[in-house]
């Protein structure tokens, strides 16, 4: 695990933020995470990669505890996930996710999307919360689209939103599950490119994505896997360039080839 | 022609019928709206206790739900709802209660229909943020599920203005009632019958068409 010594040059990793230890999870006869270690540093930024089915998303929704574990454990900043209640929601609170489909909410605007969980959860000041969320936006290029309802924005303009709605919680760590599978081609960039200034800026994210430029550009490791395993963790450019797994090669040879 | 209309208090009756309307609606719209959060809520019992509510009472005459609100709650357990020693506000109050608890089932579904509009994913982005369940329910799924909602409410209300004839039975003076008492007394049947009928549509007309209106101008754009 801990042979993957590739340290980003502006990355300052103090210690471990998430750490799954032995992970298993089941949906009913399928065994979906099995023994899963995984640990991710302050600043790190992992990419996850591997075929459908294999339990990406899954592994990003036990880290919020969107989905419970049957065994194992998870903490982050070194606390473990709480079960229920008022320390979940704090949890979660830190835990920024960013869905394929957005899942921004319809019936507000997009700056009462920024400002909601600020104001409903983290008890701010409903002017603080706006000017903070305008900033937000401003960051992320859609500063302008404010007073506009979602369904009125492009799919690249609400995934953006979607990340300063994360954001805005000021989380602990970021979780991606495939942000720009749902995207025209022509917006897929915009969204990569947020995030790429996201790493730049420190923030420790884990994201499920096949996007071999932004992983080798912005990642720090790369986390294959397969079935319920993770199957080959390394460096960008080595698992790509030479991956050592039989899994990895058959699936990388797939992505490429099309 | 409408000299046979003398005497009656007409305005009265339909009064009695907006009163038995307004009150059941409000007090549907209530406990539909808490059994529909329990039907979609997390605790099995809850969900259990909505479920088998919505389908039992749906299935029981709205007749049968009155008549034993006034013989069973009232004659055999003495329960006045506050009503004292005068019939007509006991019996007024026990046909609110039942209309109340069958419709209420409608409304509970014509929700839940609503809140199967709004995709699940916005549900659990709520939750990613950290607002609780009753917060995601209240702040992100209810406000659509209602938007959606108004249609369904719609035919729902206009059910129940029509139901609250079902009132007579335990003696409550609305429209029906008034119509019943006419029939015995006067010749002319027919347009007695068209009278009542047109005090009807008055009431439901208008409700389907601003409602119609209201699900138009609230509808969330996807
Ligand atoms: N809620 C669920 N109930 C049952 N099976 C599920 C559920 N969610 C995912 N699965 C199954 O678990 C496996 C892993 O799913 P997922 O984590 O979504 O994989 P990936 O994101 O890598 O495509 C798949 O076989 C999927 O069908
Ligand atoms: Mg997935």
């Amino acid at each position: 695990m801990t042979d993957v010594t590739v340290a980003k040059e502006d990355a300052a990793p103090v210690g471990d933020l998430v750490v799954l230890k032995d992970v298993n999870k089941h949906f009913g006869a399928l065994h979906v995470l099995q023994d899963i270690d995984l640990t991710i540093a302050r600043g790190e930024v992992v990419v996850v990669i591997g075929p459908s089915g294999s339990g990406k998303s899954t592994l990003c929704r036990t880290i919020n505890r969107l989905e419970t574990i049957d065994s194992g454990s998870i903490t982050i900043d070194g606390k473990p996930l709480p079960d229920e209640g008022k320390e979940l929601a704090r949890l979660r609170a830190d835990v920024g996710m960013v869905f394929q489909s957005f899942n921004l909410f319809a019936h507000k605007t997009i700056l009462e999307n920024v400002t909601l969980g600020q104001v409903k959860v983290r008890k701010a000041d409903k002017k603080v919360a706006e000017e903070k969320a305008r900033a937000l936006l401003d960051r992320v290029g859609v500063g302008a689209q404010a007073d506009k309802y979602p369904a009125q924005l492009s799919g690249g303009q609400q995934q953006r939103v979607a990340i300063a709605r994360a954001l805005a919680m000021e989380p602990k760590v970021m979780l991606f599950d495939e942000p720009t599978s749902a995207l025209d081609p022509e917006m897929i960039n915009e969204v990569l490119e947020v995030m790429q200034q996201l790493a730049r800026d420190g923030m420790t994210m884990i994201v499920v994505t096949h996007e071999m430029g932004f992983a080798r550009s912005a990642a720090n490791r790369v986390v294959f896997m397969a079935d319920g395993r993770i199957v080959e963790e390394a460096a960008p450019e080595q698992f790509f360039s030479n991956p050592r797994s039989d899994r990895a090669k058959d699936f990388l040879s797939k992505i490429l080839h099309h | 022609m409408f000299d046979f209309l003398e005497g009656y208090d007409l305005l009265g009756a339909f009064w009695a019928t907006v009163q038995l309307t307004v009150y059941s609606a409000i007090g549907s719209l209530i406990w539909g709206t808490l059994l529909a959060g329990m039907r979609v809520g997390p605790v099995p019992l809850m969900r259990t206790f909505g479920t088998a509510y919505v389908n039992f009472v749906r299935n029981i005459p709205l007749t049968v739900i009155i008549l034993f609100s006034s013989l069973g709650l009232n004659q055999t357990l003495g329960v006045k709802l506050g009503g004292g020693e005068d019939f007509d506000t006991i019996n007024f109050r026990l046909a609110v209660l039942g209309l109340i608890v069958y419709t209420s089932a409608f409304v509970c579904e014509a929700l839940r229909s609503g809140i199967n509009t709004v995709p699940l994913g916005q549900a659990e982005a709520a939750r990613a943020l950290g607002l609780n369940f009753g917060q995601v329910l209240q702040l992100i799924v209810l406000p659509q599920a209602f938007r959606a909602a108004v249609n369904p409410l719609a035919n729902v209300l206009i059910a129940l203005t029509k139901n609250t004839t079902v009132a007579a039975v335990i003696g409550v003076a609305e429209a029906s009632l008034l119509m019943n008492e006419m029939i015995e007394n006067e010749a002319q049947l027919v347009l007695i019958g068209a009278v009542f009928a047109f005090g009807f549509v008055c009431l439901t007309l208008p409700t389907g068409v601003l409602m119609g209106l209201l699900g138009k101008k609230v509808a969330v754009k996807r």
